[in-house]
Protein backbone atom coordinates (compact mmCIF):
# COMPACT_ATOMS: atom_id res chain seq x y z
CA UNK A 1 0.00 0.00 0.00
CA UNK A 2 1.44 3.23 -0.64
CA UNK A 3 1.89 5.82 1.31
CA UNK A 4 -0.90 9.05 1.54
CA UNK A 5 -0.39 12.62 0.48
CA UNK A 6 -0.21 13.50 3.94
CA UNK A 7 2.35 11.23 4.77
CA UNK A 8 4.83 11.89 1.68
CA UNK A 9 4.78 15.10 2.60
CA UNK A 10 6.10 14.63 5.45
CA UNK A 11 3.05 15.10 7.97
CA UNK A 12 2.57 17.01 10.87
CA UNK A 13 6.39 18.69 10.21
CA UNK A 14 5.45 19.44 6.84
CA UNK A 15 2.26 21.82 8.09
CA UNK A 16 4.65 23.62 10.50
CA UNK A 17 7.61 24.34 8.29
CA UNK A 18 4.84 25.88 5.65
CA UNK A 19 2.90 27.38 8.01
CA UNK A 20 4.69 30.66 8.81
CA UNK A 21 6.19 30.70 4.79
CA UNK A 22 2.67 30.46 3.38
CA UNK A 23 1.02 32.79 6.16
CA UNK A 24 3.66 35.62 5.83
CA UNK A 25 3.43 35.45 1.96
CA UNK A 26 -0.60 36.18 2.47
CA UNK A 27 -0.22 39.21 4.73
CA UNK A 28 2.36 40.77 2.71
CA UNK A 29 0.20 40.25 -0.44
CA UNK A 30 -1.60 43.92 -0.90
CA UNK A 31 -4.32 42.53 -2.72
CA UNK A 32 -5.90 39.81 -0.04
CA UNK A 33 -3.87 41.20 3.29
CA UNK A 34 -7.05 42.57 4.15
CA UNK A 35 -8.73 39.79 4.28
CA UNK A 36 -6.51 37.78 6.84
CA UNK A 37 -5.75 40.65 9.22
CA UNK A 38 -6.69 39.81 12.81
CA UNK A 39 -6.35 41.14 16.09
CA UNK A 40 -5.57 37.80 17.28
CA UNK A 41 -2.83 36.40 15.11
CA UNK A 42 -1.96 32.84 16.79
CA UNK A 43 -6.43 32.17 16.26
CA UNK A 44 -5.74 33.69 12.72
CA UNK A 45 -2.38 31.56 12.04
CA UNK A 46 -3.95 28.50 13.73
CA UNK A 47 -6.87 28.60 10.90
CA UNK A 48 -4.24 28.46 8.08
CA UNK A 49 -2.47 25.52 10.02
CA UNK A 50 -6.39 24.08 9.54
CA UNK A 51 -6.09 24.60 6.14
CA UNK A 52 -3.25 23.30 5.72
CA UNK A 53 -3.73 20.06 7.18
CA UNK A 54 -6.53 20.06 5.02
CA UNK A 55 -5.14 20.73 1.83
CA UNK A 56 -2.42 18.00 2.43
CA UNK A 57 -4.76 15.33 3.08
CA UNK A 58 -4.16 15.07 6.55
CA UNK A 59 -6.27 14.52 9.76
CA UNK A 60 -8.49 17.40 9.91
CA UNK A 61 -11.94 18.64 11.08
CA UNK A 62 -13.17 20.68 8.63
CA UNK A 63 -15.88 20.02 6.32
CA UNK A 64 -17.01 22.11 3.46
CA UNK A 65 -19.56 23.53 5.12
CA UNK A 66 -17.21 24.70 7.94
CA UNK A 67 -15.53 26.83 4.67
CA UNK A 68 -18.38 28.05 3.37
CA UNK A 69 -20.03 29.31 6.96
CA UNK A 70 -16.15 30.56 8.01
CA UNK A 71 -15.79 32.92 4.62
CA UNK A 72 -19.37 33.92 4.28
CA UNK A 73 -18.65 37.83 6.05
CA UNK A 74 -15.72 37.65 3.77
CA UNK A 75 -17.47 37.15 0.71
CA UNK A 76 -19.92 39.76 2.05
CA UNK A 77 -16.73 42.18 2.03
CA UNK A 78 -16.21 41.56 -1.57
CA UNK A 79 -13.90 38.36 -1.60
CA UNK A 80 -13.75 36.78 -5.21
CA UNK A 81 -12.17 34.35 -7.39
CA UNK A 82 -8.95 36.71 -7.89
CA UNK A 83 -8.67 36.35 -3.86
CA UNK A 84 -8.49 32.92 -4.26
CA UNK A 85 -6.39 32.37 -7.31
CA UNK A 86 -4.09 34.61 -5.39
CA UNK A 87 -3.97 32.68 -2.14
CA UNK A 88 -3.96 29.28 -4.15
CA UNK A 89 -0.78 30.94 -5.96
CA UNK A 90 0.94 31.57 -2.70
CA UNK A 91 0.38 27.77 -1.61
CA UNK A 92 2.22 26.68 -4.89
CA UNK A 93 5.01 29.26 -4.07
CA UNK A 94 5.46 28.12 -0.36
CA UNK A 95 5.42 24.12 -1.32
CA UNK A 96 7.92 25.17 -4.25
CA UNK A 97 10.34 26.49 -2.20
CA UNK A 98 9.83 24.14 0.76
CA UNK A 99 11.00 22.20 -2.46
CA UNK A 100 7.96 19.75 -2.68
CA UNK A 101 7.83 17.46 -5.63
CA UNK A 102 5.86 18.56 -8.57
CA UNK A 103 3.49 15.80 -8.47
CA UNK A 104 2.57 16.23 -4.71
CA UNK A 105 1.97 20.01 -4.92
CA UNK A 106 0.10 19.16 -7.85
CA UNK A 107 -2.30 16.81 -5.55
CA UNK A 108 -2.57 19.66 -3.01
CA UNK A 109 -3.39 22.19 -5.34
CA UNK A 110 -6.56 19.91 -6.81
CA UNK A 111 -7.05 19.72 -3.01
CA UNK A 112 -6.93 23.03 -2.42
CA UNK A 113 -9.24 24.11 -5.89
CA UNK A 114 -11.75 21.65 -4.53
CA UNK A 115 -12.87 24.00 -1.83
CA UNK A 116 -13.37 26.73 -4.13
CA UNK A 117 -17.00 27.20 -4.13
CA UNK A 118 -17.24 26.73 -0.80
CA UNK A 119 -14.83 29.61 0.10
CA UNK A 120 -16.57 31.93 -2.30
CA UNK A 121 -20.62 30.45 -1.52
CA UNK A 122 -21.05 29.67 -4.86
CA UNK B 1 -34.30 31.86 29.59
CA UNK B 2 -32.58 34.25 32.57
CA UNK B 3 -29.64 34.12 35.07
CA UNK B 4 -29.44 35.77 38.19
CA UNK B 5 -26.85 38.09 39.21
CA UNK B 6 -27.17 39.28 43.23
CA UNK B 7 -30.37 37.94 43.66
CA UNK B 8 -32.24 39.90 40.44
CA UNK B 9 -32.91 38.07 37.21
CA UNK B 10 -31.99 39.23 34.05
CA UNK B 11 -33.51 38.32 30.55
CA UNK B 12 -30.17 36.37 28.24
CA UNK B 13 -30.28 36.36 24.69
CA UNK B 14 -28.92 34.26 22.48
CA UNK B 15 -25.48 33.36 21.92
CA UNK B 16 -24.62 36.45 24.67
CA UNK B 17 -21.69 36.61 27.47
CA UNK B 18 -22.40 36.87 30.57
CA UNK B 19 -21.05 39.93 30.54
CA UNK B 20 -22.83 41.70 27.55
CA UNK B 21 -26.17 40.26 29.29
CA UNK B 22 -25.44 42.53 32.18
CA UNK B 23 -24.38 45.59 30.12
CA UNK B 24 -27.69 45.21 28.27
CA UNK B 25 -29.68 45.12 31.65
CA UNK B 26 -27.83 48.73 32.44
CA UNK B 27 -25.77 46.55 35.51
CA UNK B 28 -22.68 48.86 35.90
CA UNK B 29 -20.33 45.63 35.34
CA UNK B 30 -16.65 46.88 35.66
CA UNK B 31 -14.89 45.33 32.43
CA UNK B 32 -12.28 46.49 30.02
CA UNK B 33 -10.33 44.44 27.61
CA UNK B 34 -13.36 41.90 26.76
CA UNK B 35 -10.79 39.17 25.52
CA UNK B 36 -10.04 37.45 28.54
CA UNK B 37 -6.75 38.96 29.92
CA UNK B 38 -7.49 41.84 32.48
CA UNK B 39 -9.86 39.79 34.79
CA UNK B 40 -11.31 43.18 35.68
CA UNK B 41 -14.65 41.36 35.08
CA UNK B 42 -14.39 38.86 37.73
CA UNK B 43 -17.78 37.13 38.91
CA UNK B 44 -18.35 34.43 41.42
CA UNK B 45 -20.61 31.61 40.15
CA UNK B 46 -22.59 30.14 43.10
CA UNK B 47 -23.75 26.66 42.83
CA UNK B 48 -22.49 25.22 39.30
CA UNK B 49 -19.19 25.31 38.46
CA UNK B 50 -18.67 27.75 35.49
CA UNK B 51 -17.22 26.47 32.64
CA UNK B 52 -13.83 25.90 32.32
CA UNK B 53 -12.82 28.47 28.89
CA UNK B 54 -14.64 30.96 31.69
CA UNK B 55 -11.84 30.07 34.10
CA UNK B 56 -8.63 30.20 31.69
CA UNK B 57 -5.62 32.06 33.50
CA UNK B 58 -6.89 32.17 36.96
CA UNK B 59 -5.15 31.14 39.49
CA UNK B 60 -6.27 28.34 40.91
CA UNK B 61 -8.06 29.89 44.19
CA UNK B 62 -10.54 31.35 42.68
CA UNK B 63 -11.51 28.65 40.21
CA UNK B 64 -11.83 26.27 43.24
CA UNK B 65 -14.17 29.63 44.69
CA UNK B 66 -16.28 29.61 41.19
CA UNK B 67 -14.72 32.58 40.23
CA UNK B 68 -14.73 33.06 36.46
CA UNK B 69 -14.43 36.10 33.89
CA UNK B 70 -17.44 37.30 32.71
CA UNK B 71 -17.14 38.21 29.20
CA UNK B 72 -15.17 34.78 28.40
CA UNK B 73 -18.45 33.46 29.88
CA UNK B 74 -21.66 31.95 27.62
CA UNK B 75 -24.95 33.01 29.18
CA UNK B 76 -27.56 30.51 30.30
CA UNK B 77 -30.20 30.09 32.16
CA UNK B 78 -30.03 29.99 35.85
CA UNK B 79 -26.60 31.47 36.29
CA UNK B 80 -26.61 31.95 40.21
CA UNK B 81 -23.89 35.09 39.96
CA UNK B 82 -22.41 37.31 42.46
CA UNK B 83 -20.57 40.04 42.82
CA UNK B 84 -16.51 38.60 43.35
CA UNK B 85 -15.77 39.18 47.53
CA UNK B 86 -13.52 41.86 47.74
CA UNK B 87 -11.52 39.79 51.00
CA UNK B 88 -10.84 36.79 48.96
CA UNK B 89 -9.56 38.76 45.14
CA UNK B 90 -8.20 41.88 46.40
CA UNK B 91 -5.56 42.50 48.77
CA UNK B 92 -4.32 45.66 50.64
CA UNK B 93 -1.43 47.54 49.54
CA UNK B 94 0.53 50.76 50.91
CA UNK B 95 1.98 53.59 48.91
CA UNK B 96 5.47 54.04 50.09
CA UNK B 97 6.81 56.23 47.20
CA UNK B 98 5.06 58.82 44.63
CA UNK B 99 7.47 60.33 42.57
CA UNK B 100 6.07 62.79 40.16
CA UNK B 101 7.77 62.45 37.00
CA UNK B 102 6.87 65.67 35.08
CA UNK B 103 3.24 67.22 34.44
CA UNK B 104 1.87 63.75 33.66
CA UNK B 105 3.87 60.83 34.66
CA UNK B 106 4.31 59.46 37.86
CA UNK B 107 5.55 56.75 39.58
CA UNK B 108 4.68 54.08 42.39
CA UNK B 109 6.23 52.16 44.51
CA UNK B 110 3.66 49.59 46.76
CA UNK B 111 4.07 47.82 49.53
CA UNK B 112 1.93 44.93 49.40
CA UNK B 113 0.31 43.34 52.67
CA UNK B 114 0.73 40.07 52.06
CA UNK B 115 3.35 38.18 50.02
CA UNK B 116 3.43 39.02 46.47
CA UNK B 117 4.58 36.83 43.40
CA UNK B 118 4.88 37.86 40.69
CA UNK B 119 7.18 38.41 37.39
CA UNK B 120 8.12 41.30 35.83
CA UNK B 121 6.05 42.61 32.72
CA UNK B 122 2.63 41.05 34.38
CA UNK B 123 -0.44 43.88 35.45
CA UNK B 124 -2.32 44.36 38.56
CA UNK B 125 -5.37 45.52 38.95
CA UNK B 126 -5.63 49.04 41.05
CA UNK B 127 -9.24 49.28 42.44
CA UNK B 128 -10.49 52.83 44.48
CA UNK B 129 -12.71 52.57 47.36
CA UNK B 130 -15.61 53.33 45.35
CA UNK B 131 -14.77 50.23 43.09
CA UNK B 132 -12.94 51.94 39.94
CA UNK B 133 -10.50 49.86 38.67
CA UNK B 134 -7.44 49.98 36.45
CA UNK B 135 -4.67 47.64 35.25
CA UNK B 136 -0.88 48.75 35.40
CA UNK B 137 1.95 46.94 34.47
CA UNK B 138 4.59 45.93 37.09
CA UNK B 139 7.98 47.92 36.43
CA UNK B 140 9.77 46.15 39.37
CA UNK B 141 11.93 43.16 39.96
CA UNK B 142 11.44 40.67 42.87
CA UNK B 143 15.53 39.65 42.97
CA UNK B 144 16.02 43.34 43.18
CA UNK B 145 13.36 45.09 44.57
CA UNK B 146 11.78 44.68 47.66
CA UNK B 147 8.27 46.81 46.76
CA UNK B 148 6.21 47.22 43.30
CA UNK B 149 6.83 49.75 41.10
CA UNK B 150 4.34 50.66 38.56
CA UNK B 151 4.03 53.61 36.36
CA UNK B 152 1.40 56.05 35.68
CA UNK B 153 0.63 57.83 32.52
CA UNK B 154 -2.18 61.25 33.02
CA UNK B 155 -5.05 60.36 30.75
CA UNK B 156 -7.85 62.96 29.53
CA UNK B 157 -10.41 61.17 30.80
CA UNK B 158 -8.86 58.65 33.12
CA UNK B 159 -10.98 59.02 36.19
CA UNK B 160 -7.88 56.35 37.50
CA UNK B 161 -4.53 58.36 36.66
CA UNK B 162 -6.00 61.62 37.61
CA UNK B 163 -6.77 60.29 40.62
CA UNK B 164 -3.84 58.11 41.96
CA UNK B 165 -1.42 61.48 40.03
CA UNK B 166 -3.42 64.30 41.71
CA UNK B 167 -4.61 62.87 44.98
CA UNK B 168 -3.41 59.38 46.10
CA UNK B 169 -1.13 60.06 48.68
CA UNK B 170 2.05 58.44 50.64
CA UNK B 171 0.59 55.66 52.89
CA UNK B 172 -2.70 55.81 51.68
CA UNK B 173 -4.29 51.88 51.10
CA UNK B 174 -5.13 50.45 47.74
CA UNK B 175 -6.25 47.37 46.93
CA UNK B 176 -4.63 45.09 44.24
CA UNK B 177 -5.58 41.93 42.69
CA UNK B 178 -3.28 40.18 40.46
CA UNK B 179 -0.37 39.26 39.05
CA UNK B 180 -2.36 38.84 35.66
CA UNK B 181 -0.82 38.47 32.30
CA UNK B 182 1.34 36.48 30.18
CA UNK B 183 4.17 39.44 28.69
CA UNK B 184 7.18 38.58 31.14
CA UNK B 185 10.94 37.18 30.71
CA UNK B 186 11.86 33.01 30.90
CA UNK B 187 15.18 32.80 31.71
CA UNK B 188 15.48 29.19 29.88
CA UNK B 189 16.98 30.88 26.34
CA UNK B 190 19.76 33.31 27.54
CA UNK B 191 21.20 34.03 24.16
CA UNK B 192 18.58 34.83 22.27
CA UNK B 193 18.55 38.33 21.55
CA UNK B 194 15.63 40.29 23.17
CA UNK B 195 13.61 43.08 20.96
CA UNK B 196 11.39 45.17 23.48
CA UNK B 197 9.70 47.82 21.83
CA UNK B 198 7.13 50.02 24.38
CA UNK B 199 4.97 53.56 23.84
CA UNK B 200 4.25 56.04 26.44
CA UNK B 201 4.11 53.35 29.79
CA UNK B 202 4.56 50.25 27.66
CA UNK B 203 7.80 51.14 29.01
CA UNK B 204 6.58 50.54 32.68
CA UNK B 205 6.72 46.13 32.08
CA UNK B 206 9.46 46.26 29.64
CA UNK B 207 11.58 47.96 31.79
CA UNK B 208 10.55 45.08 34.37
CA UNK B 209 11.23 42.55 31.77
CA UNK B 210 14.61 44.04 30.42
CA UNK B 211 16.33 44.53 33.83
CA UNK B 212 14.68 41.02 34.94
CA UNK B 213 16.77 39.48 32.39
CA UNK B 214 19.64 40.92 32.78
CA UNK B 215 19.88 40.81 36.55
CA UNK B 216 19.23 37.45 35.90
CA UNK B 217 22.66 36.81 33.85
CA UNK B 218 20.70 37.00 30.31
CA UNK B 219 23.81 36.86 27.67
CA UNK B 220 22.18 37.69 24.14
CA UNK B 221 21.57 41.48 23.47
CA UNK B 222 18.31 43.56 24.78
CA UNK B 223 17.18 46.04 22.22
CA UNK B 224 14.95 48.40 24.19
CA UNK B 225 13.14 50.98 21.96
CA UNK B 226 11.24 53.60 23.86
CA UNK B 227 8.24 56.07 21.63
CA UNK B 228 6.56 58.84 22.63
CA UNK B 229 5.01 61.81 20.83
CA UNK B 230 6.95 64.38 22.97
CA UNK B 231 10.13 64.13 24.44
CA UNK B 232 8.40 64.69 27.81
CA UNK B 233 6.52 60.97 27.75
CA UNK B 234 10.14 59.87 27.39
CA UNK B 235 10.09 59.71 31.28
CA UNK B 236 12.99 57.22 32.40
CA UNK B 237 16.12 58.21 29.82
CA UNK B 238 18.30 58.88 32.78
CA UNK B 239 17.80 55.13 34.70
CA UNK B 240 17.70 53.57 31.09
CA UNK B 241 21.08 55.06 29.95
CA UNK B 242 22.30 54.37 33.22
CA UNK B 243 21.01 50.36 33.04
CA UNK B 244 23.27 50.74 29.69
CA UNK B 245 26.24 51.45 31.27
CA UNK B 246 25.73 48.80 33.82
CA UNK B 247 25.00 46.37 31.16
CA UNK B 248 26.91 45.93 28.26
CA UNK B 249 24.26 44.10 26.48
CA UNK B 250 21.92 46.61 26.77
CA UNK B 251 20.84 49.49 24.26
CA UNK B 252 18.27 51.81 24.97
CA UNK B 253 16.75 54.03 22.34
CA UNK B 254 14.24 56.78 22.47
CA UNK B 255 11.59 57.42 19.99
CA UNK B 256 9.69 60.61 19.83
CA UNK B 257 7.41 61.27 16.88
CA UNK B 258 6.67 65.03 17.43
CA UNK B 259 8.63 68.10 17.15
CA UNK B 260 11.77 69.08 19.17
CA UNK B 261 13.90 65.91 19.25
CA UNK B 262 16.40 66.45 21.41
CA UNK B 263 20.00 65.22 19.79
CA UNK B 264 20.40 61.83 21.82
CA UNK B 265 17.07 60.68 21.03
CA UNK B 266 15.72 59.63 17.76
CA UNK B 267 12.66 61.26 15.04
CA UNK B 268 9.99 59.03 14.24
CA UNK B 269 8.11 56.59 15.74
CA UNK B 270 9.65 53.23 17.51
CA UNK B 271 8.21 50.34 15.58
CA UNK B 272 9.06 52.01 12.62
CA UNK B 273 12.59 53.25 14.07
CA UNK B 274 13.07 49.52 15.75
CA UNK B 275 11.90 47.25 12.77
CA UNK B 276 14.03 49.26 10.13
CA UNK B 277 17.27 48.56 12.57
CA UNK B 278 16.38 44.66 13.43
CA UNK B 279 15.13 43.62 9.94
CA UNK B 280 15.73 40.16 10.35
CA UNK B 281 14.16 39.07 13.29
CA UNK B 282 14.84 35.00 13.15
CA UNK B 283 15.65 33.83 16.86
CA UNK B 284 14.65 36.92 18.83
CA UNK B 285 12.20 37.04 21.66
CA UNK B 286 9.84 40.47 20.89
CA UNK B 287 7.87 42.45 23.70
CA UNK B 288 5.53 44.86 22.28
CA UNK B 289 3.45 46.88 25.58
CA UNK B 290 1.24 50.05 24.77
CA UNK B 291 -1.49 51.25 23.36
CA UNK B 292 -3.05 48.61 21.31
CA UNK B 293 -2.97 50.11 17.22
CA UNK B 294 0.70 50.60 18.06
CA UNK B 295 0.91 46.74 19.88
CA UNK B 296 -1.18 45.02 16.89
CA UNK B 297 0.87 46.69 14.16
CA UNK B 298 3.98 45.73 16.26
CA UNK B 299 3.27 42.45 15.93
CA UNK B 300 2.25 42.04 12.32
CA UNK B 301 5.66 43.61 11.67
CA UNK B 302 7.56 40.93 13.98
CA UNK B 303 5.82 38.30 12.52
CA UNK B 304 6.46 39.25 9.11
CA UNK B 305 10.20 40.03 10.10
CA UNK B 306 10.55 36.43 10.94
CA UNK B 307 9.81 35.91 14.54
CA UNK B 308 8.10 32.80 15.67
CA UNK B 309 4.80 33.58 16.43
CA UNK B 310 5.23 31.76 20.33
CA UNK B 311 7.98 34.09 21.07
CA UNK B 312 6.35 37.48 20.48
CA UNK B 313 4.63 38.48 23.58
CA UNK B 314 2.10 41.28 23.42
CA UNK B 315 0.41 43.39 25.98
CA UNK B 316 -2.32 45.93 24.54
CA UNK B 317 -3.34 48.39 26.77
CA UNK B 318 -6.69 47.61 26.18
CA UNK B 319 -8.22 50.37 28.96
CA UNK B 320 -11.49 51.46 28.22
CA UNK B 321 -13.54 53.77 29.93
CA UNK B 322 -14.93 51.03 32.90
CA UNK B 323 -17.44 52.74 34.88
CA UNK B 324 -19.46 55.44 34.94
CA UNK B 325 -21.36 54.73 38.50
CA UNK B 326 -19.61 54.12 41.90
CA UNK B 327 -20.28 50.77 43.31
CA UNK B 328 -20.18 49.31 46.91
Amino acid sequence: MSASLYEQLGGAAAVDAAVDIFYRKVLMDPKISAYFESVDMDAQRAKQKSFLTMVFGGPTAYTGRDMRTAHAALVKRGLNGSHFDAVAGHLQATLEQLGVAQPLIAQVMALAGSTRNDVLGL
Amino acid sequence: MALRFEGVAYAIAASETVLQTLLRHGVPMPHSCTVGACQICLLRSVGAAPPAIAQQGLRDTLRQQGYFLACQCPAENRMELMLPRVSEVFFRALVSVKERLGQDHCRLLLTPTADLEYRPGQFLNLRRADGLMRSYSIASVPRCDTMIELHIQRRREGAMSQWIIDTLQVGDAIDIQGPNGACFYLPDRKQDPLLLIGTGTGLAPLMGIARDALSGGHQGPVYLYHGSQSMAGLYRRPQLTQLAAQYQNFHAHFCASGSDVESDCIAGRANDIAFARHADLSGFRVYLCGMPAMVYAAKKMAYLHGAQMQDIYADPFENKDLRDAPRN
